[in-house]
């Protein structure tokens, strides 16, 4: 797997080469800038890029334009986010493209290695992995939606965990239910939603995220 | 009884203190007559050229009798009068060029004058509302004790002053003990219409605050930009980085325990320096020590740690509210920072102390001189940070030296706490 990565704290650029590495994944390009990073996702077309959403030269959000750009340019791009801080908001931009492959973490996550990695590969395989800060925001933010509100508080964490980029088996895992359940929740959840069940999961995940961000 | 005596003996020295005053009061309104006169002269002589001379010393002088009034008019009839100057120009030195600044800022403030104005004014102003308490009293009295009534008028009228001259006479010593005190009250309101601030000069005063406080803010915020960014550059990259290497050691510590090892080695390393960085960062913000010392003890800490000595003359009688100890604090280090950086010197000096209501640091070196503050610079946001607090800062820097950066602020000292 070829990925990009723009980190500009060399510190944690090594760590995540090295991380990356460790695990089969080739690192074709790291950058330390925006414009750079801009550049090098249009050339290289990874399989996914892991990107710092600040970046110089302007050390505010280059990182994330650079990711929203190059998504244009290239449509479908799998990008993960990292940053030291989730804002709905930005969320919101980076979903804006209505596809899939999208990924936005808190750089804490990094630390639960094989979670992290996991959600490398869903993001690389056209799912998304949104970090539970983001979807507990928006959920909040949400909850006395017309809509959301007809969802039953199960069926909200179901939710939840869909967005987060968890397998229908990963939901069960967590919620100690059986996966039966969980796909009666998920099909619950769609009727409710006004959705169509389709096969994949992680598009499904990406039409529930972007209703959230109507 | 003895309470009526004691109400009757405070009236007396009240009526007494009233008369004295008001007899100061005129003799300082004859005695600004002579210094009206010099600085009149001094100003003609300004054409000649002495002037420059002498005309900021006569009126500085005028000045200097016009705070005494003010100072009255607060103390003794409850009446405020704010100054009206014009802040000093900082950049004073003693040369011609000095000599002409100060005439310019002496003769461009519209106070100056209104102070003058005020002499002219004083002259009937004071004799007359000064003497006239202790006229009455003593023209009343002396009716009451020796029919002084006929004695002190006697000179212009040979008759007698009869029944109801004496009840003249005779009232006027309730109505100097009465309106004494008015009567001053009177003068220190006249001496306001003149010697307060005007409007315009309250208006520009406003219109400086304001400047000043947005610089504050200004500064402030680029203070807290600065502090996100190290936080976000510093500690919490060492922690990210802290967790993904412990994280990675955890997966690997079967397969690979060497791997583990070297990566569990690095997240200590990295931990020690968040927490290196997070102290830094701290000692940025408000050094624990002077949270702990005050300025003294904080400006002896930093001496200490700068790579050359310097030699501390600190006299704190107390300590000063911490948002002042701070911005001081930061305008040392930032002076002696410049010191290390730019001057080349081998000794540096420090003198801190509080005089009259000023906060006064100066720091000196025996470098090269030649220095020019320039915008940008480090003393450029000293000088926001200080201008909120009403603070000044002055940097005398002939080429080939020594430098002296003079800082003052305005504050108050509350007893030192021991």
């Amino acid at each position: 797997m070829r990925v990009v990565l723009g980190e500009d704290l060399t510190l944690l650029r090594d760590g995540l080469i090295r991380l990356l590495t460790a695990y089969d994944m080739d690192v074709v390009a790291a950058v330390d800038n925006g414009p750079g990073l801009l550049r090098a996702l249009v050339t290289h077309r990874p399989d996914v890029a892991v990107v710092d959403v600040r970046l110089p030269p302007s050390f505010t959000d280059e990182g994330l334009k650079a990711a929203i750009e190059a998504r244009a340019q290239v449509p479908g791009l799998p990008v993960l986010v990292l940053s030291q801080h989730v804002e709905p908001l930005y969320a919101r931009e980076l979903l804006s493209s209505g596809r899939g492959g999208l990924g936005y973490l808190l750089k804490d996550r990094v630390s639960d290695v094989r979670r992290f990695i996991e959600a490398v590969r869903t993001v690389a395989g056209g799912g998304t992995a949104m970090d539970p800060d983001v979807i507990s925001q928006l959920l909040a933010r949400h909850a006395r939606d017309e809509v959301l509100g007809r969802l039953t508080p199960r069926e909200r964490e179901v939710l939840a965990l869909m967005a987060e980029g968890c397998t229908n088996a990963g939901i069960a895992t967590r919620l100690v239910v059986t996966e039966k359940a969980v796909n009666k929740h998920i099909s619950n959840i769609f009727t409710k939603l006004g959705l169509y069940p389709a096969d994949d999961g992680n598009r499904r995940v990406l039409a529930v995220l972007t209703y959230l961000n109507a | 009884m003895d309470e009526g005596r004691s109400v009757f003996g405070r009236l007396a020295q009240r009526t007494l203190q009233t008369c004295v005053r008001g007899i100061v009061q005129a003799i300082v309104a004859v005695a600004g007559v002579p210094l009206f006169i010099a600085s009149l002269i001094s100003l003609l002589s300004l054409a000649a050229g002495i002037g420059i001379l002498l005309a900021p010393k006569s009126l500085l002088a005028v000045r200097g009798l016009a705070r005494g009034q003010r100072r009255w008019a607060r103390e003794w009839s409850r009446v405020s009068i704010a100054a009206p100057y014009r802040p000093r120009p900082v950049e004073l030195t003693n040369g011609l060029i000095g000599r002409l600044q100060r005439c310019k800022w002496l003769l461009t403030d519209p106070a100056t004058w209104r102070d003058l104005l005020w002499l002219l004014v004083n002259l009937p102003a004071g004799v007359v509302l000064g003497l006239l308490p202790a006229f009455l009293v003593v023209a009343g009295t002396w009716t009451l004790v020796a029919d002084g009534g006929t004695l002190l008028f006697g000179w212009w009228n040979t008759a007698p002053p009869g029944f109801w001259g004496q009840v003249f006479f005779l009232s006027m010593l309730p109505l100097g003990v009465l309106l004494g005190p008015r009567l001053l009250k009177a003068h220190a309101q006249a001496a306001a219409s003149l010697l307060a601030p005007t409007r315009e000069a309250m208006a520009a005063q406003v219109g400086q605050l304001a400047e000043s406080r947005s610089q504050a803010v200004d500064a402030s915020a680029a203070e807290l930009r600065r502090i996100e960014r190290d936080l976000h550059d510093g500690a919490q990259a060492r922690l990210v980085s802290l967790g993904m290497n412990i994280g990675f050691a955890e997966q690997v510590l079967r397969d690979n325990p060497d791997l583990a090892l070297s990566l569990l080695a690095e997240a200590r390393t990295s931990s020690g320096q968040a927490l290196v960085e997070l102290r830094t960062l701290v000692r940025g913000i408000h050094p624990p020590v002077l949270a702990e010392r005050g300025l003294d003890g904080a400006v002896r800490a930093l001496a200490l740690s700068l790579p050359l000595p310097v030699d501390l003359h600190i006299d704190l009688a107390g300590r000063a509210s911490a948002p002042v100890e701070s911005a001081l604090y930061f305008a040392i280090a930032e002076a002696l920072a410049n010191v290390i950086k730019h001057s080349g010197a081998n000794r540096a000096w420090v003198q801190l102390e509080y005089d009259s209501g000023r906060l006064v640091a100066i720091v000196g070196d025996n470098g090269t001189g030649g220095a020019a503050p320039g915008p940008g610079g480090g003393l450029r946001g000293v000088e926001r940070r200080l201008a909120a607090f009403d603070g000044v800062i002055a940097v005398t820097s002939p080429v080939g030296g020594p430098t002296l950066v003079t800082m003052e602020l305005p504050c108050e000292l509350s007893l030192a706490r021991t």
